[in-house]
């Protein structure tokens, strides 16, 4: 049978990415920040998850205002990075796992979550900066991604509950699959920040390590979080933070801390990141 | 399921107004939270910038700014406001900066040089504020309230 053998939560800033793309990663500005993945790439190596479900969402890059998903899987084969308006990353395409996303969206929708199916798209710095920061810069990546994308920018967005429940769907989804499979999930985005407006640049330290505190061990109390205390105390886009519940919830009652990182700044954004183990 | 705690949560849940769920998103001090009301305001503004994803009309736009726009069901404060690059106001009228980013591409910024336009600092203010541990949340996390 397959399993959730692990979640990992990561921002996913795009300037990330370039840092990357560009071989800048141990300068003075970035080295702090790609360090703290170090420990996360080697335990990667040896983990060799074989899917990753990947929580993220999209920047007006597949989606525009057109159709607004509030929670969509992709159960294509594969992905193309996207152009987001200065050229795709040149990073490799991504191998979707359509046997296992297809089985889950139905298992989902049995389970009263009404998904999106998405059978084409491209996928932007949202997933593909993370599959970066944990896996670095392979000709291919090592593992198969179910892409599961959030919408985290027109309001309302779903609520932090909702999205804990989602994850705990998502596990029993996982566990009813046939095939034997190691399956991590992962939740991005975040941690504090604002791009937007004159409050633009806020970051909170002692929030953010507050709300990574919350993920580990046995504690809810951060599915009950409402949306105006991320909006007020992490800034407008910190509220991607919700996505980090899908991870959690999907872990079961239960979790035990691997690894913590966090650092601030990058570009606008506080830069977290924790790997977590079911601990049932 | 029989846990009281979590049955008081579900219900404080299911009592969520959405009126004072929509009133408490405007209380936030220098923030314009991406509501319903604005998406449906802003919707040509977004879906013109986001046809700057495309090379094509990157090129078409950069030759000839108002023919382009012309393209476009805009209002002319939404044209005068995207001459201006004046980014506070595109909010206003239901710019969304996802979609807005597209121009800071066109034009050629970073997207930490666009932010801090929408500040009262220079760039360089910015950046180092950042560098400094940005923005503290204290005294603006709330109009009404102040703190
Ligand atoms: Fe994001």
């Amino acid at each position: 049978m397959a399993r959730i053998t692990a979640g990992v939560g990561s921002s996913h800033v795009p300037l990330l990415g370039v840092a990357v793309d560009q071989g800048k990663t141990r300068d003075d500005y970035f080295g702090p920040i790609f360090a703290g993945y170090d420990w996360t790439r080697e335990w990667e190596a040896k983990e060799k998850p074989d899917v990753i479900v990947l929580v993220y969402n999209d920047h007006a890059s597949a989606f525009d205002m057109k159709i607004v998903p509030t929670f969509a899987i992709g159960c294509a084969e594969r992905y193309k990075p996207a152009d987001e308006g200065w050229g795709p990353r040149p990073v490799p395409d991504v191998e979707g796992h359509a046997d296992l996303a297809w089985h889950i969206a139905q298992s989902l929708i049995l389970d009263d979550f009404d998904m999106t199916i998405i059978n084409e798209m491209d996928v932007d710095h949202g997933l593909t900066v993370p599959l970066s920061m944990m896996f670095g810069t392979p000709e291919k990546w090592p593992v198969k991604v179910v892409p599961l994308a959030v919408n985290v920018v027109t309001y309302p967005v779903p609520s932090g509950n909702r999205c804990w429940s989602l994850g705990e769907a998502i596990k029993r989804a996982v566990e009813s699959f046939p095939e034997d499979l190691n399956v991590q999930i992962w939740g991005t985005g975040g941690m504090s920040h604002q791009l937007q407006g004159p409050r633009a640049g806020l970051l909170n330290r002692e929030w953010d390590n507050k709300f990574l505190d919350l993920l580990i061990g046995d504690s809810d109390a951060a599915r009950w979080i409402p949306h105006i205390e991320y909006l007020r105390e992490t800034g407008s886009e910190g509220i991607e933070m919700v996505m980090w519940l899908i991870m959690r919830g999907a872990l079961g009652h239960k979790t035990r801390l691997l690894h913590r990182h966090y650092h601030i700044p990058c570009s606008n954004t506080a830069i977290g990141h924790i790997v977590l183990e079911p601990a049932d | 399921m029989t846990d009281p705690n979590m049955t008081a949560h579900r219900a404080t849940a299911a009592r969520r107004n959405i009126h004072e769920y929509l009133a408490e998103l405007e209380d936030i001090p220098g923030t314009r939270v991406y509501t319903a009301a604005r998406a449906r305001r802003g919707y040509h503004i977004n879906q013109f910038a986001m046809s700057l994803m495309k090379a094509e009309n990157r090129d078409r736009f950069r030759a000839d700014e108002a023919a382009y726009m012309n393209e476009w069901p805009l209002t002319d404060e939404a044209k005068d406001a995207l001459k201006a690059r004046d980014y506070n106001r595109l909010l206003d009228l239901g710019g969304n900066v996802y979609f807005l980013s597209k121009l800071f591409s066109t034009d050629g910024l970073s997207f930490a040089e666009a932010v801090s336009t929408m500040t009262d600092m220079t760039f360089p203010e910015y950046r180092d504020m950042m560098l400094n541990g940005g923005r503290s949340p204290i005294g603006v996390r709330s109009i009404k309230g102040g703190y």
